[in-house]
């Protein structure tokens, strides 16, 4: 069991937290991920590690409720613990003096990059950070990718923080000065895949994070297969950071798209026992409401 | 031998016909995950076991990867002591339970038996598997005797069949024995690989606590390679050797196209989904699958995981379920009684027929698969006939699903991260065939990782060969400190 230590909101509907895994702790490198599972019944998930403390035993991840189990893990709290933890799992990130490294990540990839940006720096690169959201409160650990980088450009879709318009507006700017020898993409596939559009005419070497869909997350099922250069590549012992001009995107999506009807579901029966939780809590409040009219006396 | 307890003179005992084994029904049990064997009743076991002739050189044994004493067991279960005889195989065998439900017996102990040459062999699997059933179900273990403490520690990379028989011979012999299991669940393929139909989980969580109760420590969560290598366990955890046993690796994929379109699986993803999992459960368990209920499934190959999941796929409602192979029948290498069952359950078998691609929709969802008809040709490098292409037979097979159960080949983590370690050419660990040692001082190889995919009690006997071992390397790590003494001494 994995126990959970602290907890913070850091946007809308997105929570980090600190773990309680000395074994991973210790091994952890940038751009590796880690399996959880919540309980006996629980799905296996992959998320990325946002970072580790050793010393202290613990691991740091950044959550977005998009699932069952992502909405499910949100609502718990420091004394709760994850039953099954795994990892670190994948290639660490390539850290090396590329000159110029652009970190580009989009709402909760910007937790995934940061552990990434902050090495690029420490290797010598100049380090500039262009960090996405849809509106000001998507946006996710700005603070700490400001601290590592040279420089950080904001964007929001709504214009709520920062410049208005998507992070390739930014990126384009960047390589059209001709000031960019390295790029890593790391949110939503629609955004990797502009991401890759823009540094391709000048090939720039790009890395993206592939978020395929996984289970054991050693090599063994297959699942997280992807087209790169027009072979198979397995997401989690393969990746998860791919060359960016050699991603078969159209793959990524519609593979990712596989379970969907299910995940449909899976969010639906949680909704509907939190409806029932709250029918619950109703009838309760109504039982005191009678029992206080009945016995006459007024109920704060 | 001690004086039989069988009543019996030869000449009426070979007069006894084999017992039959109970099962569900195949109309039923196409429909339900539950075990298809029923198991033998305590009559059943002593009519069979009565059969035994107790050759003075039992060929079951002698073809029994773990070297169980058949004979032995044969004997106890005829006096009735039920308990004695469970002992009786854990001595050899950690995992009796399992192997009495999944060895290919017609390969092994029954096709050494004497009475096979005539008429039918003993049924010892299935004795072996209602001994061990009376064991779990009397609620006690019948747990051999151990030796004293050596204070010397073993780590297992790996909880499946190798690592498990492995941990259970050398906590006998007074070691400390730590098994790291990369997934959540403790029994690796046993658990992961073969259905709840064919080896129910709580019998594989039963030997597990068998070994537990011997002092056999287990973690789960730990990819060795990745959460920590086998350098560290020597180093920073005093380990002094270590058995690695990761089993079968990466599943192997056709390379034809269509093979990333949604609805095509690997047989390690579809049953590890399935059994890990228990997405057949779902929405209860959260995994999900790609719905195959009302949908045509096809499985590609003609081994035990074939089987395993063409099988799995009925129980999930699909509304055809049927084998595509290359070859022939004849050459498929699935055992005798999973073939029987899956044709009695309605499993069609298609043969001599390899995809050539797989079709799908604009959504990216699988329809089709292409095939082409094969004949039987010049035999390979396996003595196999190696199938051929019919020029102009291709045809498309419609399809919602389908499953590749084409092998698997080495997963490199273990290697990869281990300076030191020698590979073979196909990338699996270099071991010695006698001790299993591989190229790095300690540490023992053996199972599927050696191998290749094989079988659950061939992988349990790699384990007893390296148990074996390792303990004669802790005795001379043992001479080696005395040698050491005594030099310094001079």
């Amino acid at each position: 069991m994995f126990p959970i230590v602290a907890t913070r909101q850091v946007a809308r509907g997105i929570k980090l937290f600190e773990i309680k895994a000395p074994r991973i702790a210790k091994k952890q490198r940038p751009g590796q991920f880690v399996i959880i599972r919540l309980d006996d019944t629980g799905e296996r998930v992959p998320l990325t590690l946002a970072d580790a403390n050793p010393e202290a035993g613990t691991i740091t991840i950044v959550v977005q409720g998009i699932g069952k189990t992502t909405m499910l893990l949100n609502m718990l709290e420091v004394g709760d613990s994850i039953l099954d933890i795994v990892g670190p799992l994948g290639k660490p990130s390539e850290i090396e003096n590329f000159g110029t490294a652009v970190v580009v990540s989009g709402s909760v990839g910007t937790a995934m990059a940061y552990p990434t940006a902050r090495e690029l720096k420490r290797a010598g690169n100049k380090v500039i950070s262009i960090v996405g959201a849809r509106s000001k409160d998507l946006l996710v650990l700005e603070d700490e990718v400001r601290e590592v980088s040279d420089e950080t450009y904001v964007l929001t879709d709504d214009g709520s923080a920062g410049e208005q318009g998507l992070v390739t507006k930014k990126l384009q700017e960047l390589v059209d000065a001709g000031l960019v020898n390295y790029v890593l993409a790391v949110g939503p596939v629609p955004m990797m895949r502009a991401c890759a559009k823009v540094t391709e005419p000048q090939k720039i070497k790009t890395m993206v994070s592939l978020n395929s869909i996984m289970v054991d997350g050693t090599g063994m099922c297959g699942g997280c297969r992807v087209l790169v250069n027009n072979s198979s590549q397995f997401a989690c012992v393969d990746g998860p950071e791919f060359d960016a001009s050699q991603v078969n995107f159209d793959v990524l999506t519609q593979r990712n798209n596989m379970y969907r009807e299910q995940e449909k579901q899976s969010i639906e029966q949680l909704l509907a026992q939190a409806e029932v939780a709250v029918a619950k809590q109703r009838a309760n409040i109504h039982k005191h409401e009678c029992a206080a009219l009945t016995a006459g006396v007024a109920h704060e | 031998m001690s004086k039989s307890n069988n009543p019996l003179p030869n000449k009426e005992r070979i007069k006894l016909p084999r017992q039959k084994m109970p099962e569900q029904l195949a109309q039923i049990r196409a429909h339900n995950f539950e075990e298809v064997n029923v198991g033998f009743t305590a009559e059943h076991a002593r009519q069979e076991s009565l059969r035994c002739i107790e050759c003075g050189k039992p060929g079951c044994m002698e073809k029994c990867p773990v070297s169980v004493d058949v004979r032995a067991v044969m004997d106890f279960i005829v006096k009735g002591d039920y308990m004695g005889a469970a002992a009786k195989v854990r001595e050899d065998n950690a995992l009796p339970a399992i192997t009495g439900r999944v060895c290919p017996v017609e390969d092994q102990c029954e096709s050494g038996c004497v009475l096979g040459k005539k008429g039918e062999a003993v049924g010892i699997a299935y004795l072996e598997r209602f001994v061990a059933d009376w064991e779990r179900e009397s609620g006690q273990f019948g747990l051999p005797k151990q030796a004293t403490p050596s204070g010397k520690k073993v780590a297992i990379v790996g909880s499946g069949p190798a690592g498990l028989a492995c941990a259970g011979d050398l906590i006998q012999m007074g070691h400390q024995v730590h098994v790291f299991e990369a997934l959540h669940e403790l029994g690796g393929v046993l658990v992961y690989g073969i259905p709840e139909f064919r080896l129910p989980k709580d019998i594989v969580a039963h030997e597990v606590e068998a070994l537990r109760r011997q002092g056999v420590v287990f973690e789960t969560n730990v990819v060795v390679g990745k959460t920590v290598t086998i350098d560290e366990l020597f180093q920073e955890e005093g380990y002094n050797a270590a058995f690695v046993a990761t089993g079968a690796g990466l599943p192997r994929f056709l390379k034809v196209p269509g093979e990333h379109l949604n609805g095509i699986y690997s047989a390690n993803e579809f049953l590890t989904r399935v059994n890990l999992m228990r997405a057949y459960r779902f929405p209860e368990f959260d995994e999900p699958l790609y719905p195959c209920t009302d949908r045509d499934v096809v499985v590609i190959g003609g081994g035990n995981t074939a089987m395993d999941a063409v099988r799995s796929s009925l129980r999930l409602g699909a509304k055809s379920a049927s084998i595509l192979y290359r070859r022939t029948e004849a050459e498929m290498p699935a055992r005798v009684e999973e073939v029987h069952h899956a044709k009695d359950e309605g499993i069609r078998f298609e043969m001599l027929v390899n995809p050539v691609e797989f079709l799908g929709d604009e959504k990216g969802n699988l329809t089709a698969v292409r095939c082409t008809r094969m004949e039987l040709g010049e035999p390979d490098d396996s003595g196999r006939r190696s199938p051929v292409t019919i020029k102009g037979s291709e045809f498309d097979t419609p399809c919602s699903v389908a499953i590749i159960a084409a092998g698997t080949t080495a997963n490199p983590l273990i290697q990869s991260s281990t300076p030191g370690l020698q590979v073979t050419k196909r990338g699996y660990i270099a071991a010695n065939d006698d001790t299993l040692a591989t190229s790095k001082t300690g540490v023992f190889a053996g199972g599927d990782i050696v191998t290749g995919g094989a079988t659950v009690i061939l992988a349990m006997g790699a384990g007893r060969k390296a148990a074996k071992s390792i303990n004669e390397y802790l005795k001379s790590l043992d001479g080696a400190a005395v040698e050491t003494e005594k030099a310094l001494a001079n």
